[in-house]
């Protein structure tokens, strides 16, 4: 654990031994993480390192096989939980948007708060169109998911994740489909919410960007955090040969 | 005048276009003085002619062929709908993931198989003679009932399949956003993964319905006096084939505006939803 390592009180998630397997192959293998409330929580790592899913977990997309995920104290990963009243106070944005390609911008935001929260279809709608505006969206709340950039649609996916008012946000990856002219506008709204407050925890290969904005970085390989600690320590002076040997790697491809 | 600037591919493709309304055009003509001509110089065109294209008997029959054909588009309508809500049950009690559900899935597999393996003339003769000779009240024997039902088992199960193949196109991702905003399965399954199912399922029920609404003349096998039973009342009346020849022509002036609007909501779909098509 790092050394500011905050007390359970303000803790949002803590996770404890947290082991998964597809089939025969380990995918994570004991995470121990704790993100406080209001903490951003940058996970980098190589493809396959447990990124992913690790984030899917945290939402219950992917039932936990083994230990514990406390959110607000509560262990989440209890097997045969109901995963919705969780899921609804946890937000995800996917890197491949997964917007609802057969509604419109607005009712891809809106749908969530009415079916989820019984907020009227009006109210929901209305709500949404200001969450668009908010995000610089508010011009194309009629358009369809498919006549939008890339850039747009993510931003149209993190709007309909925080139309859900969510007390964490995971964010999966949520460049890596993106023009790299398009990354920016998406990293921006990432800031405001960072800016906000906003409890965060994200896979990203934008390294400049993890140093920016996260207070964590946790860098993951073959499904364990092998090295955790603020940003200027881990991508200025990494201490386990292979965190060293990755960000090498990434540096070499220009993607730092 | 000023010509406007045409691009080369501009040029091009008017040059193709105009190359292709040609060869059209020619093909057309050559195929049409074919028909017309050609076939008048069968041995049997006359004989045909007479039994076939008599206009005095088309003419004649019409009106009381329209008529029967209500009883056609009785039975359509009514088992469209139903049709599409008892396949649906299938598909979904096909897809069911709770082990709670396996009897409904069990269920759901025999049905399909079962009722897509019997020739729908055999299902028509089995159940409307059938049911109706366990002895059933006089308003329960009636064939137009069993007649529908029998169309109702066989096309449910043809359609489940298509329904299912739907659902199962939508990509799991699409489940994942909607899970992961907290909706339940049955909301994500009704607002998220239907509607696009739906949509990608048009054309295939275009088809069984076009389909349907010939078989719908099956029904004639068992007694009721649809079109195609009138047709040959008519026919015996008139020692003449000229009424099966209207009652082709009815058949057509329903399902030929059914196909072209179904192609017509699909463009209009994709045109909405902005996805582009490919040349």
């Amino acid at each position: 654990m790092t050394s500011e390592s905050p007390t359970a009180a303000v803790l949002k998630i803590q996770m404890r031994g947290v082991y998964k397997a597809f089939d025969a192959t380990t995918v994570l293998d004991g995470i121990n993480l704790d993100v406080a409330t209001g903490n951003v929580i940058a996970l980098i790592g190589a493809s396959g390192s447990g990124k992913s899913t690790l984030l899917r977990c945290v939402n219950l997309l992917e039932p936990v096989d083994d230990g514990e995920i406390f959110f607000d104290g509560v262990d989440i990963a209890e097997p045969g939980l109901d995963p919705d009243p969780i899921r609804r106070r946890i937000g995800m944005v996917f890197q491949s948007f997964n917007l609802f390609p057969h509604m419109s911008v607005t009712d891809n935001v809106a749908i969530g708060p009415r079916k989820v929260l019984g907020v009227s279809k009006s109210q929901a709608r209305s709500d949404g169109l200001e969450m668009l505006t908010r995000l610089g969206l508010g011009e194309r709340a009629d358009a369809y998911p498919d006549q939008l950039s890339g850039g747009q649609q993510q931003r149209v996916a993190i709007a309909r994740s925080l139309a859900m008012n969510p007390e964490v946000m995971l964010l999966d990856e949520i460049t890596s489909a993106l023009d790299p002219e398009l990354v920016g506008e998406v990293l921006d709204v990432i800031r405001g919410l960072k800016e906000a407050g906003m409890t965060m925890l994200f896979a990203t290969h934008e390294m400049a960007f993890a140093r920016e904005i996260s207070d964590t970085v946790c860098f993951l390989h073959k499904g364990r955090i092998l090295e955790e600690g603020p940003p200027d320590q881990i991508f200025g002076d990494p201490r386990e040969p292979r965190t060293k040997a990755f960000l090498q790697r990434v540096t070499d491809a220009g993607r730092l | 005048m000023t010509v406007p600037p045409l691009t080369r591919r501009a040029v091009y493709e008017q040059k193709q276009r105009r190359r292709a309304m040609v060869i059209a055009t020619v093909s057309t003509t050559i195929a049409l003085v074919a028909v017309v001509v050609l076939i008048p110089l069968t041995p049997g065109w006359e004989k045909v002619k007479k039994s076939f294209f008599d206009a005095d008997i088309f003419v004649e029959s019409f009106p009381g062929l329209l008529d029967a054909f209500l009883l056609d588009l009785k039975i359509l309508f009514v088992s469209t709908p139903l049709i599409l809500i008892v396949a649906l049950l299938i598909a979904l009690a096909r897809g069911a993931r709770r082990p709670a559900m396996f009897p409904l899935k069990a269920f759901a597999v025999i049905y399909t198989d079962v009722l897509r393996g019997i020739p729908v003339i055999l299902l028509v003769f089995l159940i409307g003679f059938g049911v109706p000779a366990l002895g059933l009240s006089r308003e329960l024997s009636n064939p137009v009932i069993w007649g529908t039902v029998t169309l109702v088992l066989s096309y449910s199960a043809y359609v489940s399949e298509v329904m299912r193949a739907g659902i199962d196109s939508v990509h799991e991702s699409q489940r994942a956003a909607a899970r992961s905003l907290g909706m339940t399965g049955h909301q994500t399954m009704s607002a998220v993964v239907l509607p696009q199912a739906f949509r990608r399922i048009v054309p295939p029920l275009m088809n069984s319905f076009v389909s349907l609404q010939k078989d719908v003349a099956l029904v004639s096998l068992i007694g009721p006096v649809e079109i195609l039973r009138q047709a040959g009342i008519d026919k015996a009346k008139t020692a003449n084939f000229t009424p099966y020849v209207a009652a082709a022509v009815i058949f057509l002036a329903l399902t030929i505006p059914f196909t072209r609007l179904a192609d017509w909501a699909l463009a209009r779909q994709r045109r909405r939803t902005g996805a582009t098509t490919i040349a």
